[in-house]
């Protein structure tokens, strides 16, 4: 396996989806690359920064709720009568 | 069986309580237009599809059995409100995300070796900074790809349902997924790297 194979699996790897024998070609290249471990943690922390700072449906709420969009969505819930 | 935290809220409602459905608007308003914002750009369109949300929602109230939690339920909906949105406008012609994937020599090696990078810090000014970087180069990334890494990632939706939601493939969604994350990991390297000691 090559560094470029290495980066096409790199998913699959993380969600345990290869099969066992791609798994341990996939380690084996690892444990000889610093540079492809590197890689992997850099991908990994990747996913990790996008959900921490992106996702949260309970964290706090955004200042802005627009006082004209509640409003709109009052008034179209009388007039539709829901 | 109802989340003990919004039954009351729910009950309120189901009898038509008109300050319950204010309450329910104030409380998850904001969140959901700030899921509405991620999908699109336009802030008319954003408020547009967190008013056509919450308008599903209310239309979907008596069929609501609170298997999930209010605030799961009204995500949910305005992710499919804020799509359902982006369908109606016209579709720009598909970016290339090829420009911001890594490089490889003809040997397989990457062209870039990849560095180590610095810990997310702990002071605050500093964590709001690299998660307006993110958020940044998030949107940097070509439509088609974003949305799949929204979906998967952030939203935490599933491969079938991201695809039912996107009308594309599961294989689509795996592919698009890998492609975004690994030109997310580009575009993030040069403003998170460890700085040579």
């Amino acid at each position: 396996m090559n560094c470029r194979e290495f980066v096409d699996f790199l998913m699959g790897y993380l969600e345990d989806e290869l099969p066992d024998e791609q798994t341990l070609i996939f380690r084996e290249h690892m444990r000889e690359c610093p540079r492809c471990e590197t890689y992997l943690d850099t991908y990994r922390e990747t996913v990790r920064l996008g959900k921490s700072f992106c996702s949260d449906p309970d964290g706090p709420v955004p200042a802005d709720v627009p006082e004209a969009l509640v409003e709109a969505i009052l008034v179209a819930r009388r007039a539709g009568d829901h | 069986m109802t989340h003990p935290q919004d039954e009351d809220l729910l009950l309120r409602m189901r009898s038509g309580e008109e300050a319950a459905f204010e309450e329910l608007v104030r409380t998850h308003g904001g969140r959901l237009l700030a899921v509405a914002r991620r999908y699109l750009p336009s802030e008319d369109d954003a408020r547009d599809a967190v008013q056509d949300a919450f308008l599903s929602a209310f239309k979907a109230l008596p069929a609501f059995e609170g298997q999930a939690k209010l605030s799961t339920w009204l995500h949910r909906i305005a992710v499919n409100a804020a799509l359902m949105k982006l369908r109606t406008r016209r579709r720009k012609p598909e970016q290339s995300i090829d420009d911001l994937l890594p490089g490889f020599l003809e040997d397989g090696h990457l062209e870039k070796p990849a560095s180590e990078w610095m810990p997310v810090p702990l002071d605050l000014v500093e964590r709001k900074e690299i998660a307006e970087i993110v958020r940044s180069n998030i949107a940097r990334l070509p439509d088609n790809h974003r949305h799949v890494l929204l979906l998967r990632d952030i939203e935490e939706f599933d491969t079938e349902e991201t695809a039912e939601m996107l009308e594309i493939t599961p294989n689509a969604v795996k592919t698009r997924l890998h492609r975004a994350r690994l030109a997310l990991r580009e575009l993030l390297e040069p403003h998170l790297r460890r700085s040579p000691e």
